[in-house]
């Protein structure tokens, strides 16, 4: 029964409809995973398993009445920032104490519409700040990698770890998961598994914790390309309760698989060659290189020359949005609340509680670039820093080029406790996070190992709205890398 | 720009976080890190760019002005630390 945990969504979906085995089936040896994996990893801070089997038996009346639906039986996790009508919603933050929401998010409402199966709540850094899940309320969650012959834990990346381990660790068939300077691409690289930051506005925000809300955007992480392009599929929206979700036909995302990249134009940015980054980053880039060449497309040198720029004023516009999206936690309408002698003390009290030390940094920094005098000197400078990162793309969209390829990260994954320095952790998301500032799409696809056996992504980045195409070339990296699994599953008892 | 001690205090405060002596000490060298981080962008040419304020071109959608939900304050405020009668109950404001 294990072994259906080894399929990819594609083939479970392929088999549930030929019969080999029932959604029900397919959803007890995903929750027999996770009792057996989760001590371990850490990566679902709560476990739906009543919810996973009435669902999965609903589906298997929707698969025996032949009314099957695109997701119908394939078990997911959910990143803990999704509303989940009456199931633990909190970001991974002590200030959401015992918050089970009455509504739905839309996401995760058009995943279900679509049949999917919730297996539980992932783990992630508190309100999705860090880059390395070393700051959830809940604990660390562990990678499943571990270097060749050792036993050292290291981290699954950030903000989405628990959607990353959990995937890698076959805990689920896929997980929602979200991005918002990198944090499904990150720990997509750290883990050997693919993760698709989705152009800004192509999901709906409704129902998903804020932290940055002009870059925020939810997306999947799965095993292959395929099953990312399945995912965003039933996910992307338009939606009335989202103003900033764009009204644009989803496409068949699927239908790009295996279609040629003959002729195809693919820019190498300069300026993603930085100093102190290891020589194995720059070979696993060349070697995205030859294989994108090798399948017919053009390769072409460009500049983006405001990329060194990005993480900077990424560093003053994400903390002011937080600033003001975090305001909300209060201990008022939901949460935590600590007691004090007036009602400005009991705020106080409460947020000084409730929060983490990295968001308690973010919400500062946030508070003070915004303050009366400074928003001038931070807040508009970065805004209009932004303006130029967002031309330099579109220069290069202009120039005919269909897509981007770069390294994901700098390097693979570390030890927890190893990076203490704010701006050190920062720089994991050197890489990633022009394409938030942009709005553009992103994907993450596991492309080679480093001399200690750990995974190491490539990153494409793509037009807007034009997910498609990143779906097209990533499955021929795919194809030409191979998949990446963790060589023993230690972490089943 | 840096920040001195009283400043960490006084951001504390519009934020709403209580904050020791020792924790705005260690966070003064922390946000002067960040701070300094971000002074790089003092290296950009930013004349007559117009700020960012959406990353997708598009009109704000409008919707008619009319109730379209609500009818269920018991599930509002089911998720307060402390509620009375569907409404959130704080501190006394008002002397």
């Amino acid at each position: 029964m294990t072994d259906l945990t080894k399929l990819t969504i594609a083939e479970a979906r392929d088999k549930l409809a030929a019969r080999e085995f029932t959604a029900s089936e397919l959803t007890e040896s995903y929750l027999g995973a996770i009792e057996a994996g989760n001590e371990a990893l850490n990566a679902y801070v709560a476990v739906t398993g009543d919810i996973a089997r009435e669902q999965a038996k609903a589906s298997d009346a929707k698969i025996a009445a032949g009314e099957a639906r695109p997701l119908e039986g394939i078990p997911l996790g959910i990143k803990d920032l999704y509303a989940t009508k009456g199931v633990h919603t909190q970001a991974c933050s002590h200030i959401l104490d015992g918050f089970k929401p009455e509504y739905e998010s839309t996401v995760t409402q058009n995943l279900f519409d679509d049949g999917a199966v919730m297996l539980g709540k992932l783990n992630m850094d508190e309100f999705a700040m860090g880059s390395s899940n070393e700051t959830s309320f809940y604990g660390n969650v562990v990678n499943p990698w571990r270097r060749n012959g050792s036993d050292t834990a290291l981290v699954p990346g950030g903000s989405s770890g628990g959607s990353a381990s959990a995937v890698a660790a076959h805990l689920c068939a896929a997980a929602t998961a979200s991005d918002t300077g990198g944090s499904i691409r990150q720990p997509a690289a750290l883990t050997g598994t693919v993760g698709t930051k989705p152009t800004y506005g192509r999901c709906s925000r409704w129902g998903m914790v804020a932290f940055a809300s002009s870059l925020d955007q939810a997306g999947p992480i799965g095993r292959t390309v395929r099953d990312n392009a399945i995912l965003l599929k039933s996910m992307a929206s338009v939606d009335a309760k989202d103003t900033t979700s764009v009204d644009a036909p989803v496409p068949d995302y699927e239908s790009f698989i295996g279609k040629s990249i003959k002729g195809m134009k693919i820019g190498i940015p300069r300026e993603y060659r930085m100093d102190g980054t290891p020589a194995v980053i720059e070979e696993l880039w060349q070697q995205g290189i030859a294989w994108l060449k090798d399948a017919g497309a053009e390769i072409v040198e460009i500049s983006l020359p405001h990329t060194k720029y990005a993480l900077p004023a990424y560093y003053i516009v994400a903390p002011a949005e937080a600033s003001s999206n975090l305001a909300r936690y209060d201990g008022v309408r939901y949460g935590l609340r600590v007691p004090g002698n007036d009602i400005v003390e009991m705020y106080e009290n409460t947020r000084a509680a409730g929060f983490g030390d990295e968001v308690k940094r973010r919400v500062m920094i946030g508070t003070y670039v915004l303050s009366a005098g400074y928003y001038d000197a931070y807040y508009l400078k970065a805004q209009k820093v932004r303006t130029l990162i967002k031309r330099d793309f579109d220069t290069v969209w202009a120039d005919g080029i269909d897509a981007i390829l770069t390294p994901t990260t700098p390097d693979a994954a570390f030890a927890p406790g190893e990076i203490t320095d704010p701006v050190t952790m920062y720089l994991n998301d050197v890489f990633t996070v022009t394409a938030n500032m942009a709005g553009v799409p992103g994907i993450s696809i596991p492309a080679g190992v480093n001399k200690d056996g750990l995974p190491l992504g490539l990153q494409l980045i793509g037009k807007p709205f034009d997910e498609g195409t990143l779906f097209q070339l990533g499955d021929v990296i795919e194809q030409a890398a191979g998949r990446f699994e963790p060589s023993t599953n230690w972490w089943s008892k | 720009m840096s920040v001195d001690l009283n400043t960490v205090k006084r951001v504390a405060g519009l934020a709403r976080i209580k904050v020791s002596q020792e924790q705005a000490e260690t966070m003064t060298g922390e946000l002067n890190v960040i701070l300094g981080f971000v002074e790089q962008l003092d290296e950009v040419n930013i004349d007559g760019v117009e700020p960012m304020t959406s990353v997708v071109e598009q009109f704000m959608k409008k919707r008619i002005d009319d109730q379209s939900d609500g009818g269920y304050a018991d599930k509002i405020v089911s998720n307060a630390p402390v509620h009375e009668d569907n409404f959130f109950t704080v501190p006394k404001v008002v002397e």
